[in-house]
Order: structure tokens, then C-alpha cells, then sequence
């Protein structure tokens, strides 16, 4: 499922991003790697995210929650 | 070889590197640019023992992948320019993530410092680290720092040069040249540690392995020693790394490899080596560091779902901004005062070294050119600073972050996202610092976007314009609207023109929006004050190199080149007018009981005249000026004493009583800012009446001579002799370079509303739109005009509308920015093709929108 439909508080794990190769490096590269725990802060509906992930405060757009595929 | 060490900070942005850097380096340091990108580059010098270091202070970069211009430029710099050492300053209160780039640099193979900086904060959250352990996983020394309080400088400068040292000594055996203060100790140091290795597994492994052995041939020098490194970088599709290995044969292998690891691992390669990475990262921590995690972000986590909740977040965003604002207007007011009356008496001290009235050629350059015109930008460095005070802060404390969030879904639907934000708020500030914040901007149609619209933004030195024009035309009451509303339009019309740029010629997907939301922390003094000063250093570079040219310029501009032979005769004119004057006093014999052509009166007025002739031609403290009084009073007192005198006396007190009643009434009028209509003018109204009727029953046929004297005579005389000066200066002023450039626009200015004087002060705003209030002045010749200036302001309500008053603060809105502005746009989007099309663009839209307007309100009549 998406990560766009994960509710507030919610602990997931990444599953892919689906995406294309450069947006996968760059949320890699920020520590969006697959197996890694995602808690979702606070979400928005049709606005941006802010997770936590490895301890570390992020904010993601709407665009993107919908690609972020999480189990 | 390089005469000093070289030391590079690296880090994440907010670690802590220009904390550490102004530590190390004190004020030893200074502000140039990198070749190629203008990004400040900060530098310092720091002397350690006998070791002289060099040391950069990097942009903040989160991995060696750079996404934007900050980052790239931090990562050229380790790459290219070989730094001796790198320091990698590290949040240790959120290690993960700052490890990410300590594992790059690792495999970079630079000699390596890590400095755990924030080891307060991450004591303070329960963060225990094996320094020991983790300083063999990474084959580098740790020092726990803490920035502001200068705690582990020492041992950090220590570790930096046993580094030093160590890189040195493996150069030597590699046959190269270390840096010269190096060479000596390296010979004597113990064989280089071996750094540790990353292990990626054995597919991609295997890849690394074939690229390695086919570039193996192709480098030469020191990139030998990092095959791994450039092998990995290919695998990764590192751009910059691929265009310098760009053979069929060696893009074919990369292909290859990567569409096995594809197969193998089902991700691309540069997402498994990334995710590798973070692995060897957690083990790591799981090793070697323990902690409360949980307890990390609580307060941070309380804070943010008030501040970003769904109802109150813009709300309180909204109030932040406002104080801001109010802030930045309400204590800027005082030291402006004081800038500016510093700025008067400068002038006038200058203007004493010549004559009262001289007009000397270099006495105007340096008194209206260079201190009016430099003078006018400085003024606005108070609020200027403030607001870029307020914004440092709300950048340091983190809030910054969260109100890109907050902004993003206003900002997403023009094609922007909430990051964009933050230069537009600095917009309000000055331009140059907002184009030069973009930076932060990963995609380039962002940043272009961004940074063509931010001029929209009405900044500081707009404001003498508005604030000049609006007193003068509008009521009290419309004051705070009528601003409001141009800053509105502003905002408007950069949300229209980014929609509409976003969707013709900077169409493009709009970029994913990833941003780190740093913690809450209190920000210090001192890095707040040094963050502010950086960008208001921008400002007052532009103060004094532009703006000082372009004041010199102006100043020609409309100085030269001079009249000599005039249309018409002025002097004549003056004659005349003062000849009608004196024969209209005659007249006034009849009312006062005088001798029909009695010369008493004509004598005594004629005698005030000599006098404010004479005394135009010395300052109030030198001696020709009391002298000019003396005479007229002896030629006074001497005709008063002649018979019929008393008449005269009487004729003339009476005068001076009236006059000064009035000018009592008129001063406390303006002093207190005293509106018309209200009770408070009825009552300051009703005591000037009651003074004056007191004096009229005292003598009633004194008081109606003189009423007609100063109202029907005195006062059309001088009206005369305004407009006949103002007359000469007018073609004097049409003559100058200025003057004929203005004319020359004037066809085009005409549907506007825009006279040819106003098209002069237009082409100083070109050059800095502060320019504009001091060349009104000038082409209205009422002296030295500030936008307090009433005189300006009686000159522009005589000659305008308030249509055209509003025309004008809309054209300046829009408008070409500054040169400045463009000059920066120039620069950060490395081509003139932007540069000028925000010039054309913007100019465009102003005229269009400001002809739009004019013509509108003239139809339908409003404000005409
Ligand atoms: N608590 C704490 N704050 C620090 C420390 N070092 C720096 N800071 C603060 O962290 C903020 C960011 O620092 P700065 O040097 O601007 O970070 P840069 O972006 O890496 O240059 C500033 O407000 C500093 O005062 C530290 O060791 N402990
Ligand atoms: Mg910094």
C-alpha cells in the first residue's frame, strides 16, 4: 500500500519506491532504503508528510507518499 | 606544492560547520567566491603549533551526491581541489543520518576527522557512544565538539593534524608531493592505517571488480589509488564521474553491470549501494552507540503537531509573519532617524567648505550625489537588518522548515514547492540575498522560476517611494491599506507569473519535495547575529559599489550638460514681478492713513528684500549674514522715526503678529500630523481665530492693510517667484542628459499618465529603485528630498493625481528591479539569457498592467 493512506502514528516498513531512478537515489540517498522503518508523524490528506525515519524528522510531498510503497 | 594545509568542514546543513569555523579561525577569515558558481566561500586561517592551516568552510551537503548548487559545490571542492583534510562535522544528537556522509568520505579515501559535534544535545538525550570502536569502522579519529562553547577545539586541531600527517606520509610513499609544512614530519611518521573497507556483497562486488580492472588503463596519477572509489561512482551513475570514463566500451560494462545487480537484487544500483551503506551504518550504531532514541524528538514532535497542525499551522504561520514585519517597521523607525539626521549633518558639514550658495561642481557631486545617494540606501539597513535578524532566527530555531511545509500546498499549486518559499520571504528584505537563497533549490526550473518572480516581492528600498506618494495623496485612514495593498499586488502578481512560467516555458514535472525537518533548538546569539550579517553584508556591498557609481552617475546625468544661455529671461521676470510687488504696497498707503505716494512703506519692504538677498549669500554664523539684518534694521528704524513712522511700526508689528499666529497654527498642524476634519484641527483653528480677532479689535484698520498685504500681495509675489525658479531649473533640468532622456521616453509614458520628470526619476530606479524619491526631488528642485519630504510631496499633489500617484507605486512595483538584481540573476543562473528576460519581462508586465490601470480609472473616472 501506499504510504499515502498510512494514518498518523502508524509504524511501516518500505517496501519499494515506485519511481523512476532518479527520485529512488535521492530518497535512498536520504535514508528511504527498502526494510527501513517509517513512522508517520503527521500526514495530510492531499498534502505534504513528515515521517521519521532513522531517528530523523523528514517531510515528504504528496507526490511522493503515493510512490513510497509500504508494508 | 601548497604553502599551508588545507582544511575542508563538510557536514549536514545545521551541524554545526560555521560555528566550529569561526571558532577555529577568530578573525582570521574572509568571504570570496568559487570560480565558475558564485557561492560565498568562506576561508580562514588558523594557526596550530608550527602548522599554518588554511581552512573552508563548506556548504552543507547531506551525501557526495549533489542534488543542488550548495551541494555541488561542497562536493567539487573535496573532489577537485584535494583538500588536506577533511573535517566531517557530525549532529552526534542525530547520527544516522550524518554518518551517511562520514561513510562517502570514507570511501573517498581523504584523510578524515570526524567531529561529533552537539555532544551536549546528545548527552543530554541519553547518547552514549564507543569512541574507540567507532573510530575504527570508519578508520578515522572522533572528537566530541561543542560548537558555541568551544569545548574539544584542541583535540580537534590535534586529530586534524595527526591526519594531516598521516595522508602526507602515504603520499610520500606514493611519490608525490605533500604540502611543504608537511614534508619534514611525514618522513619520520609511521606507515598510514590502512582504512577499512566497505563490503557491498558479493554481486555488487563482483560489478565494482569488472569496472576496476577496464578503467584501470585509463587513469593516471593519484586516481590510481582510487579505482574503488571511481568504480563505485560509475556503478552509481554518478554523473560528473561518468562524462570523465565517456567510451562506448566502458558505458557498455556499466550497463551491463547495472541491469544485473537490477536482476540480481531487483533495485537499481545506485538504491542497493545507498541501502548497503545505511546497513553498514545501523550495525555500526548497534555496535558502538546506545541510546534513548524515543526520547529524542518528543518535545520537538509536541511542538511541530501545534505548529504544523491542519487549523492552526497557517494561523500562526500568518501571526509570525505579521510580528515580523511589525517588528522590523516599529524598531527600525528610531535608528533610521538617527541615519538619516547623521547623513544630513555629514552634508552639511561638507556643503560649509564652500561658500552659502556656491555652486560648485564638486561641492554638488559629493553633497547631492554621493551622500544623497548612498545616504538614501543606507537608511534602510536597519529594517533591512532586522528582517533578516527575524529571519535567521526563525531559520536557526528550525521553524524555517516548517513553514516551507505549511506553504507547501499553497506554493504547490503554482507549480512551486514550500521551499521556494523561504528566498520569496526574503524578498521583502532585498533582493540580491533572496536570488542567492535559491540555492537550497535542487531542480534548476525551480530555482530559475523562483528566482525570476522574487523581485515581485516589494522590497525595502521600495518603500521610500510608497511611503513618499501615499501621505501625499491619500487620507490618514487609507495609510495602512493602500501599503498593504501594493505589497498584496506584489505577492499576486509573483503567484500569476510563476503559474504561468511553470506552465509555458519552465513547464516540467514539478520536482518531488523531500526536505529534513531539523529539531527544534534554541538558536545562540552569535550565530543568529553572524547569519543575519551575512545577508545584510550583500546589501551594503550594493550600497557601496553599485549604488556609489550609479548616485556619481546620476548625478552627471542630470548636472550636465549645463545651461548657459536660457528660452527665457528669468532675471526680467524676477524684476518685473518684484516691481509689480512694490507698486501694489504703495497702494496700501490709503488703508494705513498714509500720504498718498509716501515712500516710507515702499522703502521699508524694499529694505527686507536687499536684505534676503544678501543673506541667501552666507551661512547663519558668519558675520556678512548678521550684518545684511543690521543694515535693514538701521534703514528700518531710521524711516520709522521720520514722521508718520509710528505708522510704519505699527503696520509692521502687526505683520510679524499675524504671521506668527499663523505660523504657530501651521506648525503644531504638522508637527502632530494634525488631519483636516478633525476636532483636534477644529480646536488648534478656533485659537488661531480667537488670536487673530483679538488682534484685529486692537486696531482694526492695521489689521485689515495688512491681511490684504500678506494674502493679496506678499503672498502672489512669492508663488511668482517659485514658479519662476522652478521655471529655470524645469530647463535646466530638460537640458541635462537626464532631463532629455526623460523627454525622449515621454510618448511611451504618456498612456501611463507619466510625465517626462517622472521618466527621469524612472531611469534612476532602474539603477536602485531608492534612487527614485531623491531624483523626484531633484527634477522638483525643492532641495534635498527624503520621502518625508513635504515640500515633495506639495510639488507632486500639484501636479498629479492621486491615479497617477497610484500608476506610479505600481510601475515601481513591477518593474525592472535594480541592476543589482540583475545582475545577481546574472550570475546565479549563469546565463544573460535569463537576466534578461527578467528585465524585459518584468518591465513588460509593468507597462501593461500600469497602462491598463491609468486608462481604466481615467474612464471611469476614479481618483482623476
Ligand atoms: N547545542 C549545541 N548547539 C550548537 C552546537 N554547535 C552549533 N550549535 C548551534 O547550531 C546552529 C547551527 O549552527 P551553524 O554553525 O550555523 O551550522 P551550519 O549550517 O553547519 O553552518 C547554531 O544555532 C549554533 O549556535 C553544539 O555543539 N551544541
Ligand atoms: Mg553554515
Amino acid at each position: 500500500m501506499p504510504l499515502a493512506m498510512v494514518k498518523a502514528g502508524q509504524r511501516v516498513h518500505l517496501v519499494a519506491v515506485d519511481a523512476g531512478r532518479g527520485l529512488q537515489a535521492r530518497l535512498a540517498d536520504m535514508g528511504l532504503v527498502p526494510g527501513v522503518e517509517i513512522e508517520v508523524v503527521s500526514n495530510a490528506l492531499h498534502g505534504p508528510f513528515i515521517v521519521a525515519v532513522k531517528g530523523c524528522r523528514m517531510v515528504l510531498g504528496h507526490g511522493i507518499t503515493q510512490k513510497i510503497m509500504v508494508a | 606544492m601548497k604553502p599551508k594545509i588545507v582544511i575542508a568542514l563538510a557536514g549536514n546543513p545545521n551541524s554545526g560547520k560555521t560555528t566550529i569555523f569561526n571558532k577555529l579561525t577568530g578573525a582570521r577569515q574572509h568571504v570570496g567566491n568559487y570560480p565558475g558558481v558564485t557561492v560565498e566561500r568562506k576561508e580562514g586561517y588558523c594557526r596550530y603549533g608550527d602548522m599554518e592551516m588554511q581552512i573552508v568552510d563548506l556548504p552543507g551537503t547531506y551525501s557526495l551526491t549533489a542534488y543542488s548548487t550548495e551541494e555541488l559545490v561542497a562536493r567539487n571542492f573535496l573532489i577537485d581541489e584535494k583538500p588536506d583534510v577533511v573535517v566531517d562535522i557530525i549532529d552526534a544528537s542525530n547520527l544516522e543520518r550524518n554518518l551517511y556522509l562520514a561513510v562517502q568520505l570514507m570511501e573517498l579515501g581523504v584523510p578524515l576527522v570526524l567531529a561529533f559535534n552537539m555532544s551536549d544535545q546528545a548527552r543530554a538525550q541519553g547518547h552514549e557512544f564507543d569512541i574507540e570502536k567507532l573510530s575504527s569502522y570508519f578508520g578515522a579519529s572522533i572528537v566530541q565538539t561543542v560548537g558555541h562553547k568551544g569545548t574539544g577545539m584542541k583535540e580537534l586541531l590535534e586529530a586534524i593534524v595527526a591526519a594531516a600527517k598521516d595522508g602526507a606520509s602515504e603520499m610520500n610513499r606514493n611519490d608525490e608531493n605533500p604540502s611543504g609544512a608537511l614534508l619534514s614530519k611525514a618522513t619520520i611518521h609511521s606507515p598510514f592505517r590502512k582504512r577499512p573497507v566497505m563490503d557491498y556483497g558479493r554481486e555488487i562486488e563482483e560489478e565494482i571488480a569488472r569496472l576496476e580492472s577496464l578503467i584501470k588503463l585509463k587513469v593516471t596519477g593519484k586516481d590510481k589509488d582510487n579505482l574503488r572509489w571511481l568504480a563505485l561512482k560509475l556503478l552509481e551513475n554518478d554523473k560528473a564521474v561518468r562524462a570523465r570514463f565517456d567510451t562506448p566500451e566502458i558505458n557498455d560494462q556499466i550497463e551491463k553491470s547495472a541491469a544485473r545487480i537490477e536482476k540480481m537484487l531487483g533495485e537499481y544500483p545506485e538504491t542497493a549501494i545507498a541501502g548497503r551503506r545505511y546497513g553498514f551504518i545501523s550495525g555500526a550504531c548497534r555496535e558502538a552507540a546506545r541510546s534513548t532514541v524515543e526520547l529524542r524528538h518528543t518535545i520537538s514532535d509536541r511542538i511541530d503537531a501545534v505548529v504544523t497542525n491542519r487549523f492552526v499551522g497557517i494561523p500562526i504561520f500568518m501571526g509570525l509573519m505579521y510580528l515580523v514585519f511589525q517588528l522590523t517597521f516599529t524598531l527600525g523607525d528610531p535608528p533610521m532617524g538617527w541615519i538619516e539626521n547623521g547623513f544630513g549633518w555629514l552634508g552639511s558639514q561638507i556643503a560649509s567648505w564652500w561658500p552659502k550658495g556656491s555652486k560648485g561642481a564638486l561641492k554638488s557631486l559629493l553633497v547631492d550625489g554621493i551622500i544623497g545617494g548612498v545616504g538614501g540606501v543606507i537608511v534602510f539597513l536597519p529594517n533591512i537588518l532586522l528582517l533578516f535578524l527575524a529571519i535567521a532566527i526563525l531559520e536557526d530555531s528550525g521553524y524555517m522548515a516548517r513553514a516551507a511545509f505549511i506553504m507547501d500546498r499553497v506554493m504547490h499549486k503554482i507549480g512551486l514547492h514550500g521551499k521556494s518559499f523561504i528566498p520569496m520571504l526574503i524578498g521583502f528584505g532585498c533582493s540580491v540575498p533572496a536570488i542567492m537563497a535559491t540555492r537550497t533549490l535542487e531542480n534548476r526550473r525551480d530555482r530559475l522560476v523562483t528566482m525570476l518572480v522574487t523581485p515581485l516581492m516589494s522590497c525595502g528600498a521600495r518603500l521610500p517611494i510608497y511611503a513618499l506618494i501615499i501621505p501625499a495623496f491619500f487620507p490618514q485612514v487609507w495609510h495602512a491599506p493602500m501599503l498593504w495593498l501594493i505589497y498584496v499586488i506584489g505577492i499576486a502578481l509573483a503567484v500569476l507569473s510563476a503559474k504561468l512560467l511553470r506552465s509555458t516555458i519552465l513547464k516540467g514535472e514539478s520536482v518531488p519535495f523531500v526536505m529534513e525537518l531539523p529539531p527544534y533548538r534554541m538558536p545562540t546569539l552569535k550565530s543568529v547575529l553572524i547569519h543575519m550579517w551575512e545577508r545584510g553584508w550583500l546589501y551594503l556591498k550594493k550600497a557601496g559599489t553599485i549604488i556609489l557609481c550609479i548616485s556619481i552617475l546620476l548625478w552627471a546625468m542630470t548636472s550636465y550638460p549645463k545651461k548657459t544661455v536660457f528660452d527665457v529671461d528669468y532675471e526680467a521676470d524676477a524684476a518685473k514681478s518684484e516691481g509689480t510687488y512694490l507698486s501694489k504696497v504703495t497702494r496700501l498707503n490709503g488703508l494705513l492713513g498714509l500720504p498718498e505716494g509716501a515712500p516710507l512703506l515702499v522703502q521699508a519692504l524694499r529694505a527686507e528684500l536687499v536684505m534676503a538677498a544678501e543673506q541667501d549669500k552666507y551661512y547663519e554664523h558668519e558675520a556678512g549674514y548678521s550684518d545684511a539684518k543690521k543694515k535693514m534694521d538701521d534703514e528700518i528704524l531710521g524711516l520709522t522715526q521720520a514722521p508718520d513712522g509710528g505708522k510704519l511700526s505699527d503696520f509692521l508689528k502687526m505683520r510679524d503678529d499675524v504671521q506668527k499666529t499663523r505660523a504657530a497654527f501651521e506648525e503644531s498642524i504638522s508637527q502632530d500630523e494634525v488631519e483636516k476634519e478633525s476636532s483636534a484641527y477644529s480646536n488648534l483653528s478656533g485659537i488661531r481665530d480667537a488670536a487673530l480677532e483679538s488682534l484685529r479689535r486692537a486696531a482694526p484698520g492695521t489689521y485689515n492693510a495688512v491681511i490684504h498685504y500678506l494674502d493679496d500681495i506678499e503672498a502672489p509675489f512669492k508663488d511668482e517667484k517659485t514658479r519662476i525658479e522652478q521655471a529655470k531649473q524645469a530647463e535646466e533640468m530638460a537640458y541635462s542628459v537626464a532631463g532629455r532622456i526623460g523627454l525622449a521616453l515621454e510618448p511611451f509614458l504618456r498612456p501611463m499618465g507619466f510625465d517626462w520628470k517622472i521618466g527621469t526619476a524612472l531611469v534612476g530606479a532602474f539603477a536602485a529603485k531608492e534612487v527614485f524619491v531623491a531624483q523626484m526631488g531633484i527634477v522638483y528642485s525643492v532641495g534635498k528630498a527624503d520621502e518625508k519630504s513635504e515640500a515633495l510631496r506639495e510639488q507632486l499633489r500639484s501636479h498629479y493625481s492621486p491615479l497617477v500617484a497610484f500608476c506610479i507605486m505600481l510601475f515601481c512595483l513591477v518593474s525592472a528591479p535594480c541592476m543589482a538584481t540583475i545582475s545577481v540573476t546574472k550570475r546565479e543562473s549563469n546565463s544573460w539569457k535569463w537576466a534578461l528576460f527578467q528585465l524585459g519581462g518584468l518591465t513588460a508586465l509593468a507597462y501593461v498592467l500600469t497602462v491598463m490601470v491609468f486608462q481604466a480609472g481615467n474612464l471611469l473616472g476614479i481618483g482623476v
